[in-house]
């Protein structure tokens, strides 16, 4: 991780949030009345560059936003979308679990790939390479059993296609 | 019964057609003429008008009339007043609004930008759950080509009318497509759905009047401008003359198809098309010559019709008269005769148990423990005073006895109810056959440790 830097000397936490970074957030701002609106759009600017959104990241986020750690920490834990332990994998994908999907093999997709990958849901292969997760309801039903991967959706998924995209994963 | 291959598709015109997503496309077949003579010729009251009179209600899933909620917003305000448009599709099995954003976006832009126009909105957020990337990059794309065509902006087509549309991402909780759980979200805070009133048209984002519309719902605004409030009102269902509450169902809906049948997929049809239409017209019938055992008739929050209700209309009016929660989203998700209605019911409780926003208590316990007696009756040691233990959760959480915010917990409610009243025998045979020692048992019994998929 190029973006996490070492220690400083003095105990004070090292600044995670790089200048684009900070530069593309306050981009925001003119977009809505408050600054609070923009925790969602800077959460998902932090978390794209790295790939999840540690707690140094919420106090620089919160500076910037004029709000306490606390109330973009709470913002950000109830959605389950950001990690904050450690950075996903290189690819992060969502396998579809609910109703249209499971007809149609979702579950077994999932364990196959889980088995696959040799991780549990919501886990990282210790190659850094892969982040698998079930999702809810991923709306390509008329493609079931469906799999989003960062921004690609695989569509009418077969365990062969499942295998194929997990030898294929860079 | 309207005849279902009588209407030319409308709002589906120009998927599947090359390039439907790009401004050229649109404009050549007829886009943006609607917005070039509202702003011309009608002022923002006139389009009210029109689209109350056309009897449009909200394809998002509650159905209230467009025109209406509208009115509600406060008369000469001085502003802002805020657009929402709801992009957060994530009830399973619906994804027309997907459809529409990825090949035809400037439909959505065209029905956004007159509905903005008609409410004297100078501002609209796009609120699009996470899961859409391409949606997201067409709809980005279409935004960036009305802000250089003028059809955005300040002084829209040299008139009077300005406004800015940003999209806002969401970040995958089914919770912010309730209306005001999208505008806490919108705020950055959690999205909890708030108590109402205050109506958003009175107080909704950043404290200021706001309107939260559906896609399709803008959508069908744009071919109302076209086309005429008469026109929308030629298709679909009037009102019941026995009901004087009841508004019809007019206009053209999008009905999205999936599960077990030959060809699933996203159709336009008339209001009131019933299921089995839909299955066997539209969708080729059931997968490899099966029989149908049940159908959702409006994504998972509706509840399920059994293969004896299939001839229940799809219109506002319809699943209710089946005992079901409403038309929905209109998905209609198909069940074979091969699906157990405890793995149905297991997958759904395990749905809104992971999407109760936790804020109202019967909602989050109730979805909770609904999910843990489903995995103990499927792991074979279910009691038969279960099935009523779930059916006291089923009918005591939600809007409808009063003890919830939001109707989250209504469509929790519904499958479990629908399931266990329709499919009683199918659950009591399943329960006495995988837990015959204690079935019959009463006293409490632990809860399966939860190992499962969390």
């Amino acid at each position: 991780m190029s973006s996490v830097r070492e220690q400083p000397a003095g105990g004070a936490a090292a600044r995670v949030l790089s200048e684009a970074m900070i530069e593309e957030i306050r981009g925001y701002f003119p977009r809505y009345p408050t600054r609070q609106a923009v925790t969602l759009p800077a959460l998902h600017v932090v978390n794209r560059e790295l790939r999840h959104v540690p707690l140094q990241a919420v106090v620089e986020v919160a500076e910037l936003l004029e709000l306490a750690p606390a109330q973009v920490q709470d913002t950000l834990t109830f959605y389950g979308f950001f990690k904050q332990d450690a950075p996903h994998g290189r690819t992060r994908a969502w396998v579809c679990r609910s109703i249209s999907c499971a007809l149609l093999g979702g579950d077994d997709l999932l364990r196959h790939m889980c088995r696959r990958a040799g991780i549990q849901p919501g886990q990282t292969t210790p190659d850094g390479k892969l982040t698998l997760e079930f999702a809810e309801c991923l709306g390509a039903c008329e493609a079931a059993p469906c799999m989003l991967a960062g921004d690609t959706l695989h569509k009418n998924l077969t365990t062969h296609k499942a295998d194929q995209f997990l030898d294929g994963l860079p | 019964m309207p005849d279902v291959g009588a209407t030319e598709p409308v709002l589906l015109a120009l998927v599947g057609r090359p390039d439907s997503h790009t401004r050229a496309v649109y404009e050549q077949a007829g886009g943006y003429q609607a917005l070039r003579r509202a702003v011309g010729e009608l002022a923002p009251e006139n389009v009210r008008e029109l689209v109350k009179s056309s009897g449009l209600r909200g394809r998002g899933g509650a159905g209230f009339p467009t025109g209406l909620k509208w009115t509600f917003l406060p008369q000469d305000h001085p502003g802002p007043i805020y657009f929402c448009l709801n992009a957060d599709e994530s009830e399973p099995g619906t994804f027309n609004n997907r459809i529409l954003m990825e090949d035809d976006p400037h439909q959505v832009l065209e029905g956004l930008i007159l509905s903005c126009y008609a409410t004297r909105a100078t501002t609209a957020y796009i609120y699009m759950r996470y899961e859409y990337p391409l949606a997201w990059q067409r709809m980005q794309a279409a935004v960036d080509e009305c802000y250089a065509a003028g059809y955005l902006g300040r002084n829209v087509l040299g008139s009077q009318f300005s406004l800015d549309v940003y999209l806002h991402r969401g970040a995958a909780a089914y919770i912010c497509g309730e209306e005001t759980g999208l505008i806490e979200s919108l705020e950055g805070k959690r999205a909890w759905p708030r108590i109402k009133p205050p109506f958003p048209a009175v107080e909704g984002l950043f404290h200021k009047p706001t309107v939260v519309n559906n896609i399709e719902t803008v959508a069908c605004v744009k071919h109302i401008v076209d086309r005429g409030a008469d026109w929308f009102r030629s298709i679909g269902v009037p009102p019941d003359p026995n009901n004087p509450r009841d508004p019809g169902s007019f206009g053209p809906k999008l009905y999205c198809l999936s599960g077990h049948v030959e060809r699933p997929g996203c159709y336009e049809a008339p209001l009131g098309i019933t299921v089995r239409q839909l299955i066997d017209q539209f969708g080729g019938g059931i997968r490899g010559g099966r029989r149908a055992k049940a159908a959702i008739p409006g994504g998972i929050s509706m509840g399920l019709l059994t293969a004896d209700e299939l001839d229940c209309p799809l219109d506002f009016a319809g699943p209710g008269r089946y005992g079901c929660l409403g038309l929905g989203t209109a998905a209609v998700v198909v069940m074979d005769e091969t699906v157990s209605m405890i793995d149905f019911l297991e997958n759904s409780c395990q749905f809104f148990e992971h999407e109760s926003c936790g804020q109202c208590t019967p909602c989050r316990e109730g979805t909770s423990w609904a999910l843990k007696m489903m995995r103990r009756i499927k792991a074979g040691r279910g009691r038969l005073i279960d099935l009523d233990l779930l059916l006291e959760i089923a009918d005591s959480i939600g809007i409808m006895p009063g003890t919830t915010i939001c109707g989250l917990a209504d469509g929790a409610a519904w499958p479990i109810k629908n399931a266990i009243r329709k499919f009683r025998g199918e659950f009591e045979e399943y329960i006495r056959r995988t837990n015959p020692q204690g079935c019959h048992e009463t006293a409490p019994v632990p809860a399966l440790d939860l190992v499962a998929l969390h």
